[in-house]
């Protein structure tokens, strides 16, 4: 249905690491990978989400696509947009106009500019003024929160004001970092169908949240993040049971949901510095076994990806 | 121990609204009480006055009776705040920032999932999620009698949000701390609370 479509952003085997000093004390340096090996698709008016668990490297992620990686980060992969490669020249420019980030927490607005100003981007005509009232409207913020500072704002009018910025140029890609929390549902899905609108005007959105329920309603492909690797890909269908689910965790996420059953597993993912070898998730997963400390390759299944040996073999038994 | 709110008003300014205008509420310890509200509605303002951060203009916050104010060392009424970024001093090793509660016991820290790692690195190389089960902790102090969580849990994934919510409802439930918990997930409340109250201009 969307083959015809033009790729917006292509991320290929995209690999973040950042320089960090190995002890407390001394000067050996050592290079910490917080993402691996992470390819994600995104095209003319489709909505791509990548759900995560906290601390996965979601963030980055975006980062990482537009340039904004601090001095000790170091990416490695390749990243194209609309075809052509997008270089740091490229994205520099991009970004703000073409390219917009909303980004994830409220620190990212200046604490000494009013919310109005900073909307508008330092611009004073009437135009940027016109449109800057229409998204205020359309977001129900009232026109006094224009002569106020960030910090006299709620959670959730911060959150709006952001949004605001990131739409006051036309963007051709939208990356989201976590857009929803602090909203409320109402204001989530409002804010999620707006995006989703952005989509189907043609731009493509690259939706960065932990929400998975949310992005079950609007994204059309869902990509399940865990400790820094893509684990599944699948359709948005997929996830509405847990039997078309491929991955243990996907699924143990499913479960997680309070209408299903508010479950939990035990343990957190594992941090950067001592990954296990293999499969990210198998520490805390009920079909480990050998063969998941190798090396699990990225694989098709159905209309979807995992990596997974255990979701393999099932695949190999079943057919 | 009763927590009450009597008739609490308050805004920001004097030529806003007010925020909050003649609200009472009644908490026992043994409670889940869940606050529902749109955004900007107050919830994070009650919780700061509830917890004494801010003064409301009319009205007091009282403790079996007692005013909030007038208890003499770490408050009895903790607040989880909604940002960890933001609630904690970024100049502090975690190790020190937990030392900021009062007496927090090991089998919190564990509970909670935090690995003795963290604990030398600063807030800045935490995670959103990471960092919240320290302020979680940092809450959980011996003399706590009352939790507010305001929105503690929208950052987090799924499994750390219902990891973390059964670690809290188990420890306050044996401990009788009372719990209000501010969340936009309706779904969230119908599953941890005993009552749901929603705020109303």
């Amino acid at each position: 249905m969307k083959n015809g479509r033009k790729t917006i952003l292509e991320i290929k085997n995209m690999s973040i690491s950042f320089k960090q000093y190995a002890e407390k004390k001394g000067t050996k340096q050592i290079d910490l990978p917080v993402i691996r090996d992470l390819s994600v698709t995104i095209k003319e008016g489709e909505m791509v989400a990548v759900v995560g668990s906290s601390g996965s490297g979601k963030s980055l992620l975006a980062h990482g696509v537009l340039g904004l990686l601090p001095y000790n980060g170091k990416m490695e992969g390749k990243i194209s947009y609309c075809g052509k490669p997008l270089t740091p020249k490229k994205v520099e420019k991009l970004r703000g106009n073409e390219i917009v980030l909303v980004p994830q927490s409220v620190s990212y607005l200046d604490p000494l500019m009013k919310v109005g100003a900073q909307v508008r981007g330092g611009r004073k005509d009437a135009a940027a003024k016109e449109r800057s009232r229409e998204l205020f409207r359309r977001y129900g913020l009232e026109e006094s929160v224009e002569d106020l500072y960030p910090f006299e704002l709620s959670g959730g009018m911060a959150r709006r004001v952001l949004i605001c910025t990131a739409l006051m140029k036309n963007p051709k890609l939208v990356i989201a970092d976590e857009p929803t929390p602090g909203l409320h549902l109402e204001a989530a899905r409002q804010t999620l169908s707006d995006f989703r609108a952005i989509a189907d005007q043609g731009a493509g959105v690259l939706l960065i949240t932990h929400d998975l329920e949310l992005a079950m309603e609007v994204a059309d492909r869902i990509v399940v993040f865990y400790a820094g690797t893509t684990i599944e890909e699948a359709s948005a269908d997929d996830f509405r049971q847990e039997d078309t689910l491929r991955h243990p965790y996907s699924r143990a996420l499913h479960r997680a949901i309070p209408q299903n059953g508010f479950g939990y597993i035990e343990g957190t993912q594992p941090y950067v510095k001592d990954m296990p070898e293999g499969c990210p998730f198998g520490p805390r997963c009920e079909g480990f076994c050998e063969e998941c400390q190798k090396d699990i390759p990225w694989v098709k299944s159905g209309n979807g990806y995992v990596r997974c040996i255990g979701s393999l073999e099932a695949g190999r038994m079943r057919a | 121990m009763i927590l009450t709110a009597k008739d609490i008003s308050f805004r920001y300014s004097k030529k806003d609204r007010e925020i909050l205008s003649g609200f009472s509420l009644e908490v026992s310890q043994e409670e889940v009480v869940g606050l529902v509200a749109p955004s900007g509605f107050g919830k994070t303002t009650l919780c700061k006055i509830l917890a004494g951060y801010q003064k409301p203009d009319r009205g007091e916050v009282l403790l079996d009776g007692k005013p909030l104010s007038g208890i003499k060392g770490p408050c009895p009424v903790q607040m989880i705040w909604q940002h960890p970024e933001q609630s904690v001093n970024p100049r502090l090793r975690m190790r020190e920032v937990i030392l900021e509660g009062d007496n927090i016991g090991q089998d919190i820290i564990k509970g909670l999932g935090i690995e003795e790692d963290w604990m030398n690195r600063y807030p800045a190389e935490l995670s959103g999620g990471e960092l919240q089960r320290f302020c979680i902790a940092r809450a959980l102090g011996k003399s706590t009698g009352f939790l507010l969580a305001d929105e503690i849990s929208t950052m987090l994934d799924l499994i750390t949000q219902s990891q973390i919510w059964h670690f809290l409802l188990e420890e306050t439930r044996r401990r009788h701390i009372g719990l209000i918990a501010v969340s936009h997930s309706s779904a969230l409340l119908d599953e941890i609370c005993t009552r749901k109250i929603e705020l109303q201009r």
